[in-house]
């Protein structure tokens, strides 16, 4: 994963817009085994943006059978690109991490899909994707609310947008434990919240995303929308301090309000096994309608960097850790109002 | 101190015998011997070099006999299985297991010479469950899936190990921790759940699987035994499956199952004596188990020789396994269909 992160500054360099318009161009995957290996993260999903060629080599495995043949010129490449994929995911031939991420799935089917509601409903903006280092590991902060986590997988393609780069959130385990949703996610990139797997993240140059509110984010009712909860036990400090990583604060401005959670069902709740079963004005009450979020005005903000590499602080040092979480913690917090005052409607901006 | 007199147990399995043969010509042993109750396969014995074979029950007092008459001083303990291949007796299993290593480390604590022991064990000691850290380090804590299985009994191998070094710290212990083995002349539980047409996994689950090949085993073992390496040491192939994954490559059928039904297909299977099901390979086959191999890199300086996706391709090709779907050529005749109606476009 990390000997791709310097080709992706390359191309990437100047920031999300710059980099899908005319950087991307340039970028030439080759499908296949062996090109598999050293192509960018991201290519596939820019498609649509930039006129990506393709280029099938023959370098398929011994024994099966080769990619689609190179003479059907008249085929434009977007289907031979699908065909290929086709292809792939029909013979298992695809790589996966010891995380399970799927990089190939995710770039093919999973951002594209998010990246439509991340368009059209919610109408995302960011700012601040210069924080974002270009190589190495970073561990970025985000307030967590929606009572569904859909603001993990919008900041998710944020983050993929702004530096090219995948984000590795990572996630409670009930996710983990449900059948479909748990190996979904670990496709998509996600692993259990705990420090071996953030630490080996880390120090493996990766971008992991926390949500250290937790499930009193996510659950948290209408009332204290914006106000960022206890932030856990501050183990995602550590991570980052272990590994000298730099921390980045990011805030997530109308994910909050989404899902309005007038009130909590709790005995319903423990009954499904569930953190909690919100009531919202129009779940249950709509049924599966209940479920589609409002079309709030969405802008991610990564923030200016902590860096770790230079403290002297010991992530053994429990008093330290605190200090340094709620300092993260302030941090967004202190983003989140910054943006609050300037937005005029929930739904425009 | 080189290690002169090595003793091997299991070698009537594939893998003790190759690592008899093995040590047998290597030169810098004095003496090798070899125990199991049934001798080393006939390919396996024509190759032993200067290898002794001797009929003995580990679980016998005899083993003490062996030990200390034939001075050894280098014990390797490769008879452990944790994933017997077809369903077999699960009290015969235990008995082998678990007995018969209290029997061999209590030989090893009475006979001063012992100064080394190498122990084959399973990563499946972890346990795994949603609540599992994606990758296993050697220090990550052990939880048997259940008080029963196999899985468990390996948990009580390495708690007796544990003892024993506690009570003769003089000899070098190496524990190693093996994935699941896979190989073109394997037969584990693995490579016989692989080679079914039709391969039942979990329904909503798709574990990831890393695969060790039995060649890396073998050259773990014998590094082990020929140099002091003391510790408990995860080895396994360099990357991942997963199941679904694996199963395409093989060309197989996938038949998910709902978790509630598998038991039941699990016990008709090994009533077919096909293939073992046990709660504990159901554990894996929805969680999945990788480890942390950083440790014997460094250490013993092994890097495997074949990947996770390597071993397996080498076990799909050295079997001979003919895909029973071909996704490759079903893409072909698609992609004939989808090429035609956009030429006609």
């Amino acid at each position: 994963m990390a000997d791709q992160d310097p080709a992706l500054g390359v191309v990437r360099g100047g920031g999300a817009a710059q980099a899908r318009t005319a950087g991307a161009a340039q970028v030439i995957p080759l499908p296949g085994r062996s090109g598999r290996h050293a192509t960018p993260a991201g290519d596939r999903c820019d498609a649509e943006v930039a006129d990506v060629v393709a280029m099938p080599t023959a370098a398929g495995r011994a024994g099966r059978s080769d990619h689609v043949d190179a003479d059907e010129e008249s085929v434009p490449a977007q289907l031979k690109r699908a065909l290929d994929f086709v292809r792939d995911r029909l013979t298992g031939d695809y790589d996966v991490d010891e995380f399970g991420f799927d990089a190939q799935l995710t770039e093919a089917l999973v951002l594209p899909a998010l990246r439509v509601l991340y368009d059209k409903w919610f109408r995302v903006t960011t700012s601040g994707a210069e924080n974002l280092p270009a190589t190495g590991g970073a561990l970025l902060v985000f307030n967590h609310s929606g009572t569904l986590p859909l603001d993990a997988l919008m900041a998710a393609v944020a983050v993929h947008d702004a530096s090219g780069r995948h984000a590795r959130h990572l996630a409670a385990d009930l996710v983990f434990k449900l059948p479909f949703v748990g190996p979904f996610a670990r496709k998509a990139g996600y692993t259990l919240a705990c420090n071996p797997d953030a630490e080996r993240l880390l120090s493996g140059g990766e971008l992991v995303g926390v949500f250290p509110e937790g499930f009193k984010g996510i659950g948290k009712p209408f009332s204290s929308r914006y106000k960022l909860q206890r932030f856990g036990r501050g183990g995602f400090v550590s991570a980052a301090l272990r590994t000298r990583v730099p921390i980045v604060p990011c805030a997530i401005v109308g994910a909050e309000e989404i899902y309005p959670k007038i009130a909590d069902l709790k005995p319903l709740a423990r009954l499904l096994g569930l953190p909690y079963f919100p009531i919202t004005p129009f779940f249950p009450l709509f049924g599966p309608l209940g479920a589609i979020p409002l079309p709030t005005k969405w802008h991610i903000e990564f923030g200016e960097p902590v860096r770790t590499d230079r403290m002297t602080e010991d992530a053994d040092d429990p008093m330290a850790v605190f200090t340094l979480a709620d300092q993260v913690r302030e941090t967004i917090q202190q983003m989140l109002y910054a943006r609050l005052a300037q937005r005029k409607s929930i739904f425009r901006g | 101190m080189p290690s002169r007199i090595v003793l091997v147990t299991g070698v009537g399995g594939e893998l003790g015998g190759k690592l008899l043969a093995r040590l047998g010509n290597n030169p810098d042993f004095q003496r090798v011997i070899g125990v199991d109750t049934v001798p080393p396969a006939p390919h396996v014995a024509a190759r032993m070099g200067r290898a002794e074979f001797v009929r003995a029950d580990i679980r016998n007092p005899l083993i003490a006999k062996i030990i200390a008459a034939s001075e050894v001083d280098t014990v390797v303990h490769a008879s452990t299985t944790a994933h017997p291949a077809g369903p077999a007796r699960r009290t015969a299993v235990k008995e082998m297991n678990v007995i018969g290593t209290m029997r061999l480390l209590a030989a090893c604590q009475r006979s001063p010479l012992v100064r080394k022991l190498v122990v084959k064990s399973t990563a499946a000691v972890y346990g795994t469950d949603a609540r599992s850290p994606a990758v296993f380090d050697e220090d990550a804590p052990l939880r048997p899936p259940s008080a029963q299985g196999f899985v468990a009994d390996a948990v009580e191998v390495e708690n007796y190990v544990r003892g024993l070094q506690r009570r003769r710290p003089d000899i070098a212990v190496t524990v190693v921790r093996f994935t699941n083995l896979i190989g073109p002349q394997v037969d584990t539980v693995t490579t016989r759940y692989f080679a079914l047409p039709v391969v039942p996994t979990i329904l909503g689950y798709d574990a990831r699987i890393q695969l060790l090949h039995a060649a890396d085993a073998l050259s773990v073992l014998e590094l082990a035994a020929v140099e002091d390496k003391p510790g408990v040491f995860n080895v396994g192939g360099d990357g991942v499956l997963t199941l679904s994954q694996a199963i395409r490559q093989a060309g197989r059928v996938e038949l998910p199952l709902p978790k509630a039904m598998l038991p039941s297909i699990g016990r008709m299977l090994r009533g077919a004596r096909l293939v073992d099901f046990s709660p504990d390979r159901i554990q894996l086959l929805q969680h999945g188990l990788v480890v942390d191999t950083t440790k014997v890199k460094r250490e013993f300086g092994f890097v495997p020789r074949w990947s996770t996706q390597e071993a397996f391709d080498d076990y799909v090709q050295g079997r001979g396994l003919r895909p029973v779907v071909d996704g490759g050529a079903m893409t072909e005749s698609l992609s004939r269909v989808a090429f035609a109606a956009a030429r006609r476009m």
